[in-house]
């Protein structure tokens, strides 16, 4: 309370947030990181609608248009998708398990430093001589090809960014299996932190093929090697492979944690425990198992032969049982319930039916032969929109309004949320749903534009106007929150009046330190079973006393910016080397490249070993602190 | 009354036909309209999968309306208590055997169909060797152009894919440049033209359908393939087998450079012969992989640098600014010609046409003696 209520200057408030080590400014460091790429993403998108509008179009070049679809894809998935569920987990999960912050403090920080930096960096190559234009997924034949740094940036600015994730994923295995209250097992663990801890496991699994990916392709391009040079004896079926062995997991990364935070909601406001717990955690685990196993299905029309792509093909439809077990539990917990239509649960609820339909294509592309039609059309662009917007974006969207007042202490107005809600509702099936027909009548993805008379016209114009709906939609929510940030009216604990798991339990603002007292966990929703047993107060496990927090900290921030710099050392050192590939060999060399790259890993290695050779033990709060602050609240309770 | 009963009802069956046929597309380029088996098969599958997923989405969209309908609180009340349930067994069994039965359903037909449209082995062995009395085509695709050689017959042509309709027609697949893939949507699906190796399908044109669309299909690249991949379209001329041996015989009869006629043209030739010649061949004299597309026939074709009306107004602008028409192309900037020039090889190009009925055709009917009578027997299966 006391921090708050001290005046402080704009510059201490943006050190605390460059050196914070705190799971909830952290989360919003996310917030906005993730939120700004959002728009950028979104932006892309709208030139894409834009230039696809009518045929023809000439509003976009060819070239350009290739860039302004990499980088959407790239954007979106890495840059904005993840890392606003990332901040969503670093919100919540540390409170829901009753931790009083994630187990590497530390290395949460440097988590989102090099996610930042990476996107920052990757981004820059819009000024620097053009951004990549190989496709976010960047198939190695056309990534060789490719002149210029576009896709250099692409895979420096990737591995950059995947480290700070790999990173994210490693903190959070830990922190839910070692940093569960007392009385939190397993099968108590909230759904969310349940989808947490399985996206984190693939992210651990999932991201370093994609590591290794890169580094293969950025040997090839700056260094000579030749792993995906087909004359010097490399194959690029290979690329395929590892990128898919990353890509189809991340898309389970991307739309797990989306399961946990719309189960939360249904619970939330239809006044019911979860139906079918177990079997939902089953389903979650399995289908992060099986999205290990599935990846050639991206690779049906390679020609992987007939026994593989049977193989694949059939392991794919069998992810349909465990998601469909998930929507029917659903479908059951809000059944009987009591339901209030927030702007949260319209998001939950119009999720089910928009998110069956993106899953329903997912079987239809699993048929193999009819797949050969579908791939690489609209078909596909429609159904992974329907996924991706059905399921990851709804879920951001609902958990932003939900969470909101656990972040900020402050609640989105739900008029302007609605309004929202239902523009971005309709603008996204105005967009998708067509576009699915496109696919079938032929309209490939991918291409910047598409000639007059082969029935295209009009499907593409209804499209483009969904997407003005869509980005209508952005606008009145980016006004929601600066009218909610300007009128800052706070909420008290637990402002949705039904929250049923431990983080509701919490005073808001939540106290720095999370808990004073770690609660004793009695069952599945901790919170909800002391509201009917104990008054809404959770029991302490522990006597109130001591503890230990981490300490602020600037290394992160330099650590990473080290690798940002390395990062255009490496790219320009490259420039104009006669063993570097034909399309950066033939650029001017820079000299200057070399110390820059030797700069930027000395930034970054020095402050690793500061790191580790100065000891930073932290401090306690105190006691009195607590006693302090409890006595305020009990204060601020009785007063009101 | 009667009459106007009659109209009306044809009017609403014209309607009808217009709004299921715009929900289909177009037939030459439409994988709803398909025009041969391989393309039909597919549609099958996908009208099966179609059946099966609108089952799915029916069934969750009624539960999902009765659930939000019937506990809504401002119907039930601020002070109803749902009752808390933490599962049911039995829910849970059903709801995942009926995915499991359903899956096998569209399974079975998916694998079975897989291992039957992979397999090439009548006409191509497993170690690439091909059977000479099938058609055969090797596609290569080129950053922004295909490539289509007539092995057997020892053909080669560019951009427009000419096929015989009513058999089985053999493809391998071949990228040169980066990964292309060649698809043909009326026909069937995609499969992709690696750099690494060769892929082999097969595609089946069913004549009256051929007929439906002008004989003509519209064929596309499906892989991001650079900034010009949208343009990157092809025409397929589907032809009854006797015209189209009656096509490979012509083609075979331009073993030298067709000598051209007007004036202008014979200027234009001599100018080809000196700037373009090195890339672009006007016979069947040499053998494919060139640099650039075989253009013996370029007078009969359909399109101009696969995308534009085949005039000779589009092809001067073509040659002038290629860059423009098709970014990143590699024709562009390697030759330097004044207009005058361009508008000659124009002319010159614009003769390159190929004589109907100018070859013998028995040479290539001795090809096909042997498998012949597979071909009829397969025919009549059909019917």
């Amino acid at each position: 309370m006391a921090a708050t209520a001290q005046k402080r200057s704009a510059w201490s408030v943006i050190w605390d947030y460059l050196t914070t080590v705190d799971h909830k400014k952290i989360a919003i460091l996310y917030l906005m990181g993730g939120g700004f790429f959002f728009l950028l993403g979104g932006l892309e998108a709208m030139l894409i609608r834009i230039q696809l509008a009518v045929p023809n179009n000439d509003f976009l070049s060819a070239g350009m248009f290739n860039q302004v679809i990499t980088m959407h894809g790239t954007t979106m998935i890495f840059l904005a998708a993840m890392p606003l569920l990332i901040a969503f987990m670093n919100a919540v999960v540390p409170l829901q398990i009753g931790a009083r912050d994630v187990a590497f403090p530390f290395l949460n920080a440097l988590g989102f430093w090099v996610f930042f930096f990476g996107g920052v960096f990757l981004n820059l190559s819009w000024f620097l001589g053009g951004a990549p234009d190989a496709g976010w997924t960047s198939y190695a034949s056309l990534a060789i090809d490719s002149p210029g740094h576009g896709v250099d940036f692409y895979a420096l600015g990737l591995q950059i960014t995947g480290a700070g994730t790999l990173m994210t994923g490693i903190n959070f295995v830990t922190t839910i299996i070692t940093m569960r209250a007392p009385g939190m097992t397993f099968m108590r663990m909230p759904l969310m932190t349940w989808t947490t801890l399985v996206a984190a496991v693939l992210i651990v699994f999932a991201f370093p093929p994609l590591t290794i990916a890169l580094f293969l392709l950025i040997f090839d391009r700056m260094f000579g090697s030749n792993f995906f040079i087909v004359e010097a004896g490399g194959n690029t079926i290979i690329w395929e492979h590892f990128f898919w062995i990353f890509g189809h997991p991340e898309v389970y990364i991307l739309i797990l944690p989306a399961f946990g935070i719309f189960s939360e909601i249904f619970s939330i406001f239809a006044r019911k425990r979860l139906f079918g717990y177990s079997s939902m955690v089953f389903a979650t685990v399995l289908i992060g198992f099986f999205g290990f196993m599935v990846w050639a299905h991206h690779m049906f029309t390679t020609g992987l032969g007939a026994t593989a792509n049977a193989i694949f093909g059939v392991a794919t439809m069998a992810i349909a049982i465990p998601t469909g077990i998930k929507i029917f539990n659903w479908i059951l917990t809000i059944w009987g319930g009591s339901i209030k239509f927030t702007t949260p649960m319209l998001y939950a609820l119009a999720f089910i039916p928009s998110f069956t339909m993106g899953g329903v294509t997912g079987i239809m592309l699993a048929t193999v032969p009819a797949d050969y039609q579908f791939h690489d059309t609209y078909f596909v662009v429609a159904h992974f929109h329907y996924v991706i917007v059905g399921g990851t974006v709804f879920a951001i969207l609902a958990g932003l309004h939900l969470y909101w007042p656990l972040m900020f202490n402050t609640m989105l107005n739900e008029r302007l949320g609605k309004w929202t809600f239902w523009l971005f509702f309709t603008g996204f099936h105005l967009t998708f749903l067509i576009q699915h027909w496109l696919g079938l009548w032929g309209m490939p993805r991918r291409v910047f534009t598409y000639l007059d008379g082969q029935g295209y016209n009009l499907a593409n114009m209804v499209s483009t106007i969904g997407a003005v709906l869509m980005a209508v939609a952005t606008l009145i929510l980016a006004y929601n929150i600066v009218m909610t940030i300007v009128r800052n009216e706070r909420v008290g604990k637990d402002p949705w009046g039904d929250g049923r798991t431990l983080e509701w339990s919490l005073p808001l603002p939540v106290p720095y330190y999370n808990f004073a007292q770690i609660p004793l966990i009695r069952g599945l929703d901790a919170y909800q079973i002391e509201k009917e047993e104990n008054n809404g107060e959770m029991i302490p496990s522990e006597p109130l006393d001591d503890f230990h927090m981490p300490n602020n900290s600037f290394i992160p921030f330099v650590m990473s910016f080290g690798l940002f710099v390395t990062g255009f050392g490496a790219l320009y050192f490259a420039s104009g080397k006669d063993w570097a590939i034909n399309a950066v060999s033939n650029m001017p060399v820079h000299d200057w490249a070399l110390y820059v790259l030797i700069a930027g890993l000395a930034i970054t290695f020095i402050s690793m070993g500061v790191r580790s050779w100065k000891d930073d033990l932290g401090y306690y709060v105190k006691k009195e602190e607590l006693e302090r602050d409890l006595a305020a609240l009990e204060e601020e309770r009785g007063a009101n | 009354m009667r009459n106007r009963f009659k109209n009306t009802k044809l009017v609403g069956l014209m309607t009808f036909m217009l709004v299921f046929l715009a929900a289909c597309g177009q037939p030459e380029l439409s994988t709803l309209i398909p025009a041969g088996e391989v393309g039909q098969e597919q549609f099958d599958l996908m009208m099966l999968s179609v059946a099966i997923m609108t089952l799915v989405v029916v069934v969750v969209v009624i539960m999902f309306t009765i659930a939000v309908v019937k506990s809504r609180r401002s119907k039930l009340g601020e002070d109803f208590k749902p009752k808390q349930v933490a599962g049911n067994h039995t829910l849970e069994v059903i709801w995942t055997t009926i995915p499991i039965i359903l899956i096998i359903i569209l399974a079975i037909p998916t694998v079975y169909l897989v291992f039957k449209q992979a397999d090439v082995s009548s006409a191509i062995s497993q170690d690439g060797q091909i059977a000479e009395d099938e058609i055969v085509i090797n596609v290569r695709a080129y950053q922004y152009w295909w490539e289509f050689e007539y092995p057997n017959e020892g053909v080669v042509t560019s951009q427009d894919l000419v096929v015989p309709t009513d058999t089985q027609v053999y493809f391998t697949l071949q990228g040169t440049d980066v990964k292309h893939s060649f698809w043909i949507p009326a026909a069937g699906g995609k499969l992709d033209t690696n750099i690494d190796g060769i892929n082999h399908f097969y595609l089946v044109f069913d004549d009256d359908k051929a007929q439906e669309a002008d004989r003509l299909f519209y064929g596309k690249c499906a892989e991001l393939c650079g900034p010009s991949h949208a343009l990157m379209d092809f025409k397929v001329n589907a032809l009854p087998m006797d015209e189209y041996n009656q096509w490979l015989a012509d083609m075979k009869t331009m073993e030298e450079p067709l000598e051209a006629s007007a004036d202008d043209a014979i200027e234009g030739q001599e100018i080809f012969n000196n700037s373009c010649i090195a890339c672009h061949a006007v016979s069947q004299g040499g053998n494919a992989g060139a640099p650039g597309p075989n253009l013996t026939n370029f007078g009969d074709r359909h399109l101009i640098a696969g995308y534009l009306e085949h005039n000779e107004e589009n092809l001067k602008a073509w040659i002038s600014d290629p860059e423009s028409l098709k970014p990143g192309n590699l024709m562009s900037g390697t030759y330097d010609l004044t207009e005058e020039e361009i508008e000659k090889v124009a002319a010159y190009l614009m003769e390159l046409s190929v004589k109907e009925g100018s070859g013998d055709v028995s040479e290539i009917e001795a090809l096909r003696e042997s498998g012949s009578e597979d071909e009829d027997t397969e025919e009549g299966g059909e019917e």
